[in-house]
């Protein structure tokens, strides 16, 4: 009998409702960028550092994203991946349609917060170690629909981001620049942090 | 002498190919050994995927079995295809050996056929 609840539509509409309005309430705070761990001390040491140097090398030459458009940055986003702008040069060019196989998640675009758990959820399953790269002001900061009711005001309420993409969409060029700028970081990734 | 260097090469590769395949299934668990490969699992990274929606009931959805037998008849026409096309291609080079032996496995494949229609199998009740 309990199934027969879940699978009617106004059960279903009303369950959904209230987990939105208590994600809502728990996401008034944006959530600090995880950049703390840039300045942290740090003792070199020969073995860590070439282990390091090999490890981000390899994770910054073939970082894939998970498959997500969300709104019109998203075509921005198929225009980086196909051949004029050529997203494979940095060993992108696997959209993964599955979290368990991305790294990094590409916010391309308006996120609602009816949309907003299904992208926390997707972003929860991907492996460590993950980046968020928010593209376009919508998803930055809400852009023009930042009052609405119904759009998340900046997907760092919901998501850790590492790279913010301004634009409205943001240029292909600007996406790359702003993968260069996730590339930089990777490279600085280290094993002695503890995250 | 010629051919022995040819097969050193050949056994060069093979001895590069098991390294570099073996290295790539158990690099990573030597790695995750060490700690250096993050590992946290949490009950919602490990629950099924399905496109960030919660999942719903269980996976063990009872079907109707009438689609067994569409899909028994389907691999028997699928089969009767997959032999007719190089028959047709080679129709000429066969000539009337080739299509008395076709005649035989289409009247095979036709008592099959209508023993199923005739016990009912085509019918959706």
């Amino acid at each position: 009998m309990e199934m027969m609840s879940v699978y009617s539509s106004l059960e279903l509409d009303r369950a959904e409702g209230l987990a939105i309005d208590e994600l809502i309430a728990r996401s008034q705070q944006p959530i600090p960028d995880p950049d703390r761990w840039l300045e942290e001390e740090r003792r070199p040491n020969v073995l860590i550092t070439s282990v390091d140097a090999v490890l981000n090398w390899g994770r910054r030459s073939s970082v894939w994203p998970v498959n997500f458009g969300l709104a019109c940055c998203a075509f921005e986003m198929i225009a980086t991946a196909v051949s004029r702008f050529d997203i494979a040069r940095f060993g992108m060019e696997l959209f993964r349609a599955s979290p368990r196989q991305a790294d990094l998640m590409i916010v391309s675009g308006t996120l609602t917060w009816k949309m907003a758990p299904q992208l926390k959820r997707i972003y929860e399953q991907m492996p460590e170690p993950k980046w968020v790269l928010a593209m376009g002001v919508c998803a930055i900061s809400g852009g023009t629909f930042a009052g609405s009711y119904s759009v998340v005001p900046g997907v760092n309420r919901i998501v850790p981001v590492d790279v913010y993409v301004p634009g409205c969409p943001p240029r292909p060029e600007a996406l790359l620049y702003g993968i260069g700028m996730l590339h930089q970081k990777i490279a600085k990734d280290s094993i002695a942090v503890k995250r | 002498m010629q051919f022995e260097a040819n097969y050193g090469y050949i056994a060069l590769l093979l001895i590069v190919a098991i390294i570099f395949a073996a290295s790539l299934i158990f690099l990573p668990f030597i790695l995750s050994r060490l700690g250096i490969i993050p590992r946290k699992p949490d009950p919602v990274k490990t629950s099924t995927y399905e496109c960030g929606m919660e999942t719903v009931g269980k996976s063990w959805v009872q079907f109707n079995f009438r689609y067994y037998f569409y899909a028994l008849l389907f691999v028997l026409f699928d089969i009767e295809t997959v032999f007719l096309y190089p028959w047709a291609v080679h129709f000429k080079q066969l000539k009337l050996f080739g299509l008395v032996e076709m005649l035989i496995f289409i009247f095979v494949l036709a008592i099959g056929f209508v023993y199923a229609w005739r016990k009912g199998a085509l019918e959706w009740k």
